[in-house]
């Protein structure tokens, strides 16, 4: 494999130094496992799990083109491009992530105090403090600026009462980024950005479970929670701005990443046509033999190649461009769209062993697609529900709005 | 709603208070976290049989009521409303129609009687992969003075772990995807040789692979001529079914539209967002569409009419369609909340999925009325 032409001599260099670094680093055993480690409930990691995310800590390359002054990797994105390549060719893959890395670090960059930097970009990009998101409220949902947690200012700390639900990782998470009410006679301006310790006295998680039979999100409760007054993010009652700043940066790592919104949600790997062939059985000329099943598996892999082209698109679009803009809208919903499609898809094709719950009769593979497909239902909901990502596509970027 | 006469209004009035009052959905909730493994509840199915659900196809001769399929289908609506598991598809309805289309008096009397009564679990073998298709069928029988003994395997048999009576359709001459050569064999879920592994599958019903080895059952029918009888069976099965995918699509839609009237957001019901309001008035127009399909079919399996297989394909795919937008809706709509265990949406989701692959999904069904229709 040879350097294009044209390649620029310094970022080869760099190639080679990550490679080099890389071969030392990234034990071998690790290679396919990233789907059953990474997750903050994974049972499955180990000695080298550990090593292999300590040196991509203390490298900071799992936060690539974060600043180094913060201990993160300080890469330029022609770099990180470089980097993710050479991982890519020998199976690494990056143990540091989380809500930290996806959303709230790229927010707490733009808008934190220097203070607020220097002490929470460290933990984020050793992958040692796990953030979640106290946003969401049983009675507001996609209305978010509805939402009602109380934070009172009582002068030399805030007192934070409430309940927030749906908070995914609660039950692991070191720290809870939150929206909170501090004024309660306006709605976007009475809200702030609140960095909430989960040890705190007075904070109680219940786990709920999904349809897909596990419990990774919950309700969070708050009484009478004492926050020191430094862990206000932004101006008082100008949290609105920042949070919504952070939801971009969550629908594009959902709508792009292998995040929530990916096409594959453990399980089957094989392509669907493949799948379909096992299950469903094949014509004379290897052909999905049904032939209604094979158009609408077509449909979706051209859905799928489509999309992955437009990922692309938006890369290479986005090199000059600072951070995500209002199409990351269309990403998401286009991305959860054809996961949905495809987990559908999966579960038809494999017929009634696409029915399995548990135990006998079934493989491993055909009961993690049913839990897939059942827990890939969540990403038209959460991040901004299908509904709101296409009311704001209508609204901001096609110009129709409700009053004209 | 199709018109009903007096008799049917009754009964679908009774099955309406009956599920209400002794099955409704946690009822179902409760079944399934208690690990059942029958995959219902026995004092349950005692009461629906003493209300002669059991017996609603069956001639009052063989101590039913024969009041045919639209009524079936009535109470297998207001069933399907709540999720209620029970042996009515593989019994009073599939099992039952094999037995009557093929059975001899004998036959008849032996089972019919303790059908009716609910004292017999019986179900129909028909699948031995993982797709329905009935023109494959490949378990070996070699017939012989009225038995036959069996080697091979049946999957996905609805109530298979439990069932008293297995009326298995096995190949006794040719070679699979040949109609010629197929015998439906009475089996005793007790035979030597039946080995029967339950499921645990995503809807809590009672689904079992069963494995026969030099399994001995007695002919239901004609040997080598059993296809014509097992077809006619699937599609009268077929149609019951959809009956309960009807109810279970009308209640989700139900739930779902109570739903848009009381969450709010942004200061009103979320019924008042356009976007959801057109998906909502689609889903009204395809059940309705939907049906006219089940009680079309239903009545013209009890006229005896000349196009039941095409109606069955009919109702298959397209409420097959439905149960599969609906359930999806109900999930959507209703955001955070639906994606719950403790919300029903994920177990109607759940028992949708299982109910659109039995006895064939819409990509076959749609198949097979493009070639009934003959292009
Ligand atoms: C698996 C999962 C993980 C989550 N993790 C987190 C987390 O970590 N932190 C957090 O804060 N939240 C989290 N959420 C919550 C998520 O953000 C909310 O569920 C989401 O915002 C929707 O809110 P809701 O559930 O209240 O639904 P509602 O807002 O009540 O919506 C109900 C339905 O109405 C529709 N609707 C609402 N408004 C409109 C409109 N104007 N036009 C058209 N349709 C509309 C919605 O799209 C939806 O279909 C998670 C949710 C899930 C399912």
């Amino acid at each position: 494999m040879s350097a294009a032409a044209n390649a620029d001599p310094q970022l080869e260099a760099f190639r080679l130094e990550a490679r080099k670094w890389l071969e030392e680093n990234f034990p071998k055993s690790l290679v396919g496992k990233a789907g059953m480690m990474m997750g903050e409930e994974a049972a499955s990691r180990n000695a080298d799990f550990d090593k292999w995310k300590k040196a991509m800590g203390d490298k900071g390359w799992g936060t690539p083109t974060w600043p180094k002054q913060y201990g993160a990797g300080g890469l330029s994105t022609a770099q990180a491009r470089v980097l993710q390549q050479e991982m890519g060719k020998i199976g690494a893959w990056n143990p540091i992530g989380g809500m930290g890395v996806m959303m709230f670090g790229p927010t707490l960059l733009e808008y934190g105090s220097e203070e607020q930097k220097k002490k929470h970009v460290p933990g984020i990009v050793k992958g040692e403090v796990w953030w979640c998101q106290g946003y969401s409220e049983p009675g507001a949902g996609s209305d978010l600026a509805s939402l009602r947690t109380q934070c009172i200012d009582k002068g030399d700390h805030y007192l934070v009462n409430g309940q927030k639900i749906w908070t995914s990782g609660a039950q692991y998470a070191d720290m809870c980024f939150a929206l909170v009410r501090t004024d309660n006679t306006k709605k976007h301006e009475g809200i702030s950005f609140l960095l909430i310790d989960m040890k705190s006295p007075g904070v109680e998680v219940r786990p709920i479970k999904l349809i897909s039979g596990n419990s990774p999100f919950c309700e969070t409760f708050f009484t009478d929670v004492k926050v020191p007054k430094e862990n206000l993010m932004g101006p008082l009652n100008g949290g609105w701005t920042i949070g919504k700043r952070l939801l971009q940066f969550e629908r594009q790592g959902l709508g792009g990443g292998i995040g929530g919104g990916g096409l594959n949600r453990g399980g089957e790997t094989r392509t669907i046509d493949q799948v379909a062939k096992a299950y469903a059985g094949a014509n004379d000329n290897g052909q999905v033999a049904d032939a209604d099943l094979r158009m609408r598996i077509t449909n979706h892999m051209m859905d799928a190649r489509a999309f992955m082209l437009t990922v692309q698109r938006a890369m290479s679009e986005a090199k000059g461009n600072a951070g995500p803009s209002a199409t990351t809208s269309i990403m998401k919903n286009a991305g959860s769209r054809i996961g949905q499609e495809r987990a559908e898809l999966l579960v038809e094709v494999m017929g009634h062993q696409g029915l399995g719950w548990e135990g006998e009769g079934f493989t491993r593979d055909e009961l993690d697609t049913v839990r897939g497909w059942l827990g890939g239902k969540a990403t038209t909901i959460y991040g901004g529900s299908q509904e709101i990502q296409n009311n704001i596509i209508a609204k901001r970027i096609l110009g129709l709005l409700d009053h004209q | 709603m199709a018109v009903l006469n007096e008799e049917q209004s009754m009964i679908r009035d009774g099955a309406k208070s009956w599920v209400q009052e002794k099955s409704p959905v946690t009822a179902f909730r409760k079944l399934r976290d208690s690990g059942n493994a029958d995959g219902f509840d026995r004092a349950a199915w005692k009461e629906m049989a003493e209300m002669g659900w059991a017996g609603i196809l069956i001639p009052e001769e063989f101590g039913g009521t024969g009041l045919g399929y639209l009524t079936l289908g009535l109470v297998l609506e207001e069933t399907g409303r709540t999720l209620t598991a029970s042996p009515l598809i593989s019994t009073a309805l599939t099992a039952t129609t094999a037995l009557l289309l093929a059975g001899s008096d004998a036959q008849k009397q032996k089972y019919l009687p303790a059908i009716a009564e609910g004292k017999l679990i019986a179900t129909l073998a028909v699948d031995e992969g993982p797709h329905h298709h009935p023109e494959k069928i490949a378990l070996a029988g070699s017939a012989s003075g009225g038995k036959v003994k069996l080697n091979g395997k049946k999957t996905f048999v609805l109530d298979g772990g439990t069932a008293d009576l297995v009326i298995v359709a096995a190949r006794t001459s040719g070679k699979p995807g040949e109609k010629g050569g197929i015998t439906l064999v009475l089996v005793d879920g007790k035979a030597s040789g039946l080995s029967r592994e339950k499921l645990k599958t995503v809807d809590s019903r009672g689904y079992a692979n069963l494995t026969f080895k030099d399994v001995e059952g007695e002919v239901l029918g004609t040997v080598d001529q059993g296809a014509g009888v097992l077809e006619t069976t699937l599609d009268r099965a077929r149609i019951g079914l959809t009956a309960e995918m009807l109810g279970q699509a009308a209640q989700s839609f139900e739930i779902t539209l109570e739903y848009l009237k009381t969450r709010e957001q942004f200061g009103q019901k979320i019924g008042t967002f356009q976007a959801l309001q057109h998906r909502a008035a689609k889903m009204f127009t395809d059940l309705e569409l939907g049906r006219s399909c089940v009680e079309g079919a239903l009545a013209a399996i009890d006229r005896d009419a000349n196009d039941v297989a095409q109606l069955a394909s009919l109702a298959k795919a397209k409420v097959g369609d439905l149960v599969h937008t609906v359930s999806n809706e109900m999930v959507q709509m209703h955001g955070g909340i639906g994606m719950t265990d403790a919300h029903d949406a994920g177990l109607y989701l759940k028992r949708a999925r299982a109910q659109e692959a039995t006895f064939g999904g819409s990509s076959y069904h749609r198949d097979r009325y493009a070639t009934l229709l003959g292009y």
